[in-house]
């Protein structure tokens, strides 16, 4: 689904002492098919924003499209429930909200309340359990019995389970061991080929960004800071840094060997094995810098 | 004193009787003045071992030492006054309306006189770089500034060891950046021993020594240098290498024979400059 964002701005709380702008006339578009970093500090609004994909908020002013729902400043929304069934968002420590008392029932949770048929319910839960790899025996388990890692796979399963067309990610590996992140990384990636979803993913990680998403909004103070391709970003270090923001490590290590080295090398997406057989060949000779 | 340190001694954990062990005769020593890392996957008995470290949980066998005392029911409070904790979530930790009666808290609980009471407070917000938050609300706080208010609370109470039980994993780089700063800052001016849990492997590369813990059991004893040379084993455990690690061990395959396994930016540029000088 495409989506835009056409000069939203959202205020809490307004008319009050503590009235605080969290988004500032933001204006950005996603493609159907995208994969989208969301990068900014705490506070930034990262998560004011992605509240409006699903109409958990509604603008204060300006207008968010998604596929064929708008949601503007005081228009109810009469779709939101379609909306909400299109767009899952598996928010930060989703493993909080588990609550049934199988793993089951809680991934059933969400697509029983939009009255999916118990035998589509059944269909989706093996498919949401296989990708998140979660054995079948412990479909019947207390998911209040399982490890941390076990239970974030089982909230995530039950976001799969609504079968969304656009998936929103808030932070989904924070806590997980180095190993866990990567799985999940990669099953996330995987569901967004394999499905075709539009992906947005809320992170800190900038090797995340780099190395899953196709572009790149970074929001500073409730505005959009940069917009663009990783690649294009990540040369722009300087206004990175600016927001206190950092680039991938392997940008800055690239980024040092050519300043202290004084030599000819530049990121264009290398592995580091690549990286390194180029690097070889710099420091042992072929003097191609001079 | 002497015997400054805390002692593992054949120690055997499981939440209930008829759970599995969580962890398995692990023996080991947090020497005086030392920094170290432990690291693990999800479930490998990392944050059991921070927890008995203070009675918070009490082994089912062996025994844990700290300064020489054993960690039981009724030495509790004096091995807290020695061992302080911080925790992950920011958000859990905060009991006063103001950053002052937080910090005064724990000194509260331990009985100390008003004097040294406000003179500790000054002092360790200070330590921290939070001087002047003295009226403010810890809930107003970012991330980064609770979890500096939270080790100010625990130095208050000028324990020799502190462990910080994933304190940087909930908050962003900047959040994480002020808090290791201030973990190095506090202990290179203070005679205190640090026990870090966590899963960043850059926090790992500054600590002096390192304990893998794998299901239960410790897996490695030894330095980050030592560490990260066994790549393969760590993937193998759920871990991972830093990315400094993994470059090395490219450009030790594609024929560069680096003197080293270097934990840093630094260290690699130096020794990449050495061949591109000297060939």
């Amino acid at each position: 689904m495409d989506i835009s964002f056409d000069k939203v701005s959202y205020t809490y709380q307004p008319n009050t002492p503590f009235e605080h702008r969290a988004l500032d006339e933001v204006s950005f578009k996603i493609n159907s098919g995208a994969y989208v970093a969301v990068i900014g500090h705490t506070g930034s609004g990262k998560s004011t924003l992605i509240q409006h994909l699903n109409g958990l908020l509604q603008p204060t002013s300006g207008e968010v499209k998604v596929g064929e729902y708008h949601l503007k400043a005081n228009e109810k929304n009469k779709q939101l429930r379609n909306l909400r069934e299109q767009v899952g968002v598996v928010f930060q420590y989703p493993e909080h909200q588990l609550f049934e008392e199988t793993v089951a029932k809680d991934i059933a949770f969400g697509p029983q309340n939009f009255g999916v048929p118990q035998e589509e319910i059944h269909r989706r839960t093996r498919e949401a359990v296989k990708a998140t790899q979660i054995h079948e025996d412990l479909l019947e388990r207390s998911p209040f019995d399982l490890s941390g890692g076990q239970m974030r796979r089982v909230a995530i399963s039950g976001v799969l389970a609504m079968d969304p067309r656009v998936l929103v990610l808030d932070e989904p590996t924070a806590g997980l061991d180095p190993n866990g992140q990567k799985e999940i990384m990669q099953m996330f990636h995987r569901l967004h080929k394999d499905k075709q979803l539009t992906t947005i993913l809320v992170t800190h990680s900038m090797e995340d960004a780099l190395a899953y998403a196709d572009h790149i909004v970074i929001l500073n103070q409730g505005e959009v800071y940069m917009e663009g391709a990783p690649l294009e970003i990540f040369k722009q270090q300087q206004a990175l840094e600016d927001v206190q923001l950092d680039v991938p490590e392997v940008i800055q290590f690239v980024t040092k060997v050519r300043e202290q080295l004084g030599v000819e090398l530049e990121y264009t997406g290398q592995s580091i094995a690549e990286l390194a057989k180029e690097l070889t060949r710099i420091v042992k000779g072929d003097r191609v810098y001079e | 004193m002497g015997n400054t340190q805390i002692e593992f001694r054949n120690v055997s954990f499981r939440y209930q009787e008829d759970m599995p062990w969580v962890l398995k005769d692990v023996s080991f020593t947090i020497n005086n003045n030392e920094w170290v890392a432990m690291i693990g996957h999800n479930g490998s008995g990392k944050s059991t071992i921070a927890k008995l470290m203070n009675g918070l949980l009490f082994p089912q066998e062996g025994e844990i030492l700290v300064d020489g005392q054993q960690v039981t029911a009724s030495s509790v409070w004096d091995i807290r006054r020695k061992v302080g904790m911080v925790f992950q979530n920011p958000d859990n930790q905060f009991v006063g309306t103001t950053v002052r009666d937080d910090v005064a808290f724990g000194m509260e609980n331990h009985g100390m006189a008003r004097d040294l009471m406000l003179k500790r407070i000054t002092e360790s917000l200070e330590a921290v770089g939070m001087n002047g938050y003295e009226r403010h609300e810890p809930h107003r706080l970012s991330g980064g500034q609770k979890q500096r208010v939270a080790i100010a609370s625990v130095l208050a109470v000028s324990p020799q060891y502190i462990i910080l039980d994933e304190a940087t994993a909930m908050l962003d780089p900047k959040g994480r950046k002020e808090i290791m700063e201030t973990i190095r800052e506090v202990q290179s001016a203070r005679d205190l021993s640090l026990v870090t849990i966590t899963h960043d492997l850059l926090e790992v590369t500054q600590a002096d020594r390192v304990i893998v813990m794998n299901g239960g059991e410790i897996w490695m004893e030894g330095t980050p240098r030592e560490l990260f040379r066994k790549k393969e084993q760590l993937i193998e455990i759920g871990l991972d290498t830093p990315f400094v690690s993994k470059l090395a061990e490219e450009l030790k395959g594609a024929g560069l024979p680096l003197t080293r396994e270097p934990l840093n930016h630094q260290e690699l540029l130096e020794e990449l400059w050495t061949f591109h000088s000297t060939r």
